[in-house]
């Protein structure tokens, strides 16, 4: 295996070409820009298509033109490209299909600014779009992760047959940190051949749609999807950092969960009984570690880079067992470990 | 005294009643489609990308693997399919106002790049599905019920000319606009869209066929009359013709 030393959004890129994504649609956005120009050069040369699209809106329904084929694809975006890609994301949670969608978000409402932010929390595992969907969220908080998790968001997207989102921000995106990589594996046609299009050849022809007029039928796909959803709960992953004898736990995703673990460290050292759980898949949320955790008597904290938003997951998965306070970094400006010293003090000493 | 077989129905079209108005020309335009699929030997690995409107059943009666896009992304959609899956033979069926105005930066950006798609276009100068509004298509003074008074030109604009505006562009290798509105016309609409799979199959680059509709429900016209309007009112401001035949012009 070999060591490389990339930015995040690289990392995500040569994690999909990896993973054997062979079509890759996206469109010019700060700051994921290196993701589309990496993919330029690197896809066709591995054989696959590159599209500049004419929009965010085309790239999302390119990608679902791709899955419905049964191809690993992916497209990537930032915040205000996001929420255009949201139409194309719920007609593909609609019909069943696999798609990997990259978001290295911004800061928002509106254009926003180009610096980190975790505003779409909601939008990514809420749905974003219009329908009662959703779709699997995983959020790296190295670069490592950051490629990893990518390979992992096409298995999924393929066996759960859905959307599944990258969800990370400026900080991910645009660091350098070394990178081990995997063997490159082709995609499996196996995977898809009960379900993709291809022509008819010698079978049925096969329709993928979301609309569902006849009586009833809606309603028993709604019904599907939630089952799928619930089997989902299976990939919850976690990270936890000096849990075990913490009394105050500290939930933070991505970027700020990493900045957050440097703040304990140094708690730590001066002797508070703190520690971490980073979410990494978002949805599904990882409700049973906070509840595990809060039957062993913790108090519990989200510190986010927003207004508030992961904290109403966590507080309905700790459904009153433990407390759970917040505090929330104003977009604009980077965190640093000391900005979360304070907070986490205050929080610490509130229950003693 | 021996039997003579004088009309054999398409394989792929399926042999069911359809949800189309009486007098409506998408079961014509449906019916030609799959012809000129099995003319050519493309339905077995066809992909047909489905919009919405009236059109978006057309996977219900052409039977062959389809895919159901958004409103007016299907272009972008086909774009997925065919990257993605070169070998496979991919049509896309739109009416006027998906394709001519929520999915204008689609068709427009899909032809640019030469995409190797057919779209087949159903241009009726109305929304149907949603009960005849005014389309981007609907003619100067043409009634709907969004413009109760007649399109007028100072508010509405004037009604898109899509064959000539894809015409124009380099990655388009035919362009057609057609009508179905009498034998005469049928026949050279099958020579149209035979002379546009022909463009995808030679991996030229884009086809495009605009096929004239009527509608005679929000229309508020009887079939015949319907029908009459394609040839008194549609055509003189949509004329019929080939207006690029890049396979023609290569030899």
């Amino acid at each position: 295996m070999s060591k490389i030393f990339v930015k995040g959004n690289e990392a995500i890129a040569r994690g999909a070409l990896d993973a054997g994504c062979s079509c890759y649609f996206g469109y010019p956005i700060t700051p994921q820009n290196d993701i589309p120009e990496f993919m330029s050069t690197a896809l066709p040369k591995a054989g696959g298509q590159f599209v500049q699209a004419e929009s965010e809106i085309a790239a999302a329904n390119m990608l679902l033109g791709a899955g419905a084929c049964g191809i690993r694809a992916m497209t990537s975006s930032s915040s205000p490209g996001i929420s255009l890609k949201q139409e194309a994301i719920s007609y593909m949670a609609g019909s069943d299909l696999p798609g990997v969608i990259v978001n290295i978000s911004r800061g928002g409402p509106g254009l926003g600014d180009i610096g980190p932010s975790q505003g779409d929390y909601f939008q990514a595992v809420k749905g974003g779009g219009h329908g009662d969907y959703r779709q699997l969220v995983l959020a790296p908080g190295t670069v490592q992760e950051a490629y990893d998790l990518t390979m992992l968001a096409f298995d999924l997207a393929f066996a759960y047959r859905n959307p599944v989102m990258i969800l990370g921000d400026a900080i991910i995106g645009q660091m350098m940190e070394p990178v081990r990589l995997h063997r490159r594996k082709a995609q499996d046609s196996a995977e898809s051949e009960s379900w993709r299009l291809e022509g008819f050849g010698k079978r049925m022809p096969r329709v993928i749609k979301s609309l569902r007029l006849a009586e009833g039928t809606l309603g028993k796909h709604n019904e599907h999807l939630q089952q799928k959803y619930t089997a989902a709960r299976r990939e919850c992953r976690h990270e936890e950092f000096m849990t075990e004898d913490a009394e105050l736990i500290v939930v933070a995703f991505g970027s700020i969960g990493r900045i957050a673990k440097s703040t304990i460290r140094r708690l730590r050292q001066q002797g508070h009984r703190v520690g971490l759980l980073r979410p990494i898949t978002l949805f599904p949320f990882p409700s049973r570690a906070l509840q595990d955790l809060a039957e062993n008597g913790k108090r519990f904290m989200t510190i986010e880079h927003n207004m508030g938003q992961m904290v109403e997951d966590a507080r309905l998965a700790l459904c009153g067992l433990a407390p759970c306070g917040f505090y929330g970094h104003l977009p604009g400006n980077l965190p640093t470990p000391d900005d979360f010293e304070g907070p986490i003090l205050k929080e610490f000493n509130s229950g003693t | 005294m021996q039997e003579v077989l004088a009309y054999k129905s398409p394989e792929i079209l399926a042999d069911t009643p359809t949800h189309f108005c009486p007098g409506c020309h998408h079961g014509i335009v449906h019916k030609l489609l799959a012809a000129c699929l099995e003319e050519k030997e493309l339905a077995e690995k066809s992909i047909c990308v489905a919009a919405i409107g009236c059109g978006a059943f057309i996977y219900n009666y052409v039977l062959v693997d389809s895919l159901e896009a958004p409103h007016g992304r299907a272009p972008a959609v086909a774009t997925g399919v065919k990257r993605s899956s070169p070998d496979s033979f991919v049509f896309v069926y739109q009416g006027d106002g998906d394709l001519a105005s929520i999915g204008l930066a689609e068709i427009m950006h899909a032809a640019n790049r030469g995409e190797r798609i057919t779209v087949v276009y159903v241009n009726n100068t109305v929304y149907g599905m949603t009960g005849g509004q005014m389309a981007p298509t609907t003619m100067v003074g043409q009634k709907t019920t969004t413009t109760p008074g007649g399109r007028q030109p100072e508010l509405d604009g004037f009604p898109l000319q899509m064959a000539e505006i894809m015409s124009r562009l380099r990655g388009v290798h035919f362009a057609a606009r057609v009508a179905v509105n009498n034998i005469k016309n049928l026949k050279k609409a099958k020579k149209a869209l035979l002379r546009a799979f022909e463009v995808q199959k030679l991996g030229m680059g884009f086809g495009f066929v605009e096929f004239l509709a009527s509608c005679p429900t929000n229309w508020r016209m009887t079939p015949v009359e319907a029908n009459e309007r394609v040839a008194g009112e549609m055509i003189p401001y949509f004329p019929l013709g080939v207006l690029k035949d890049a396979v023609a012009e290569e030899g």
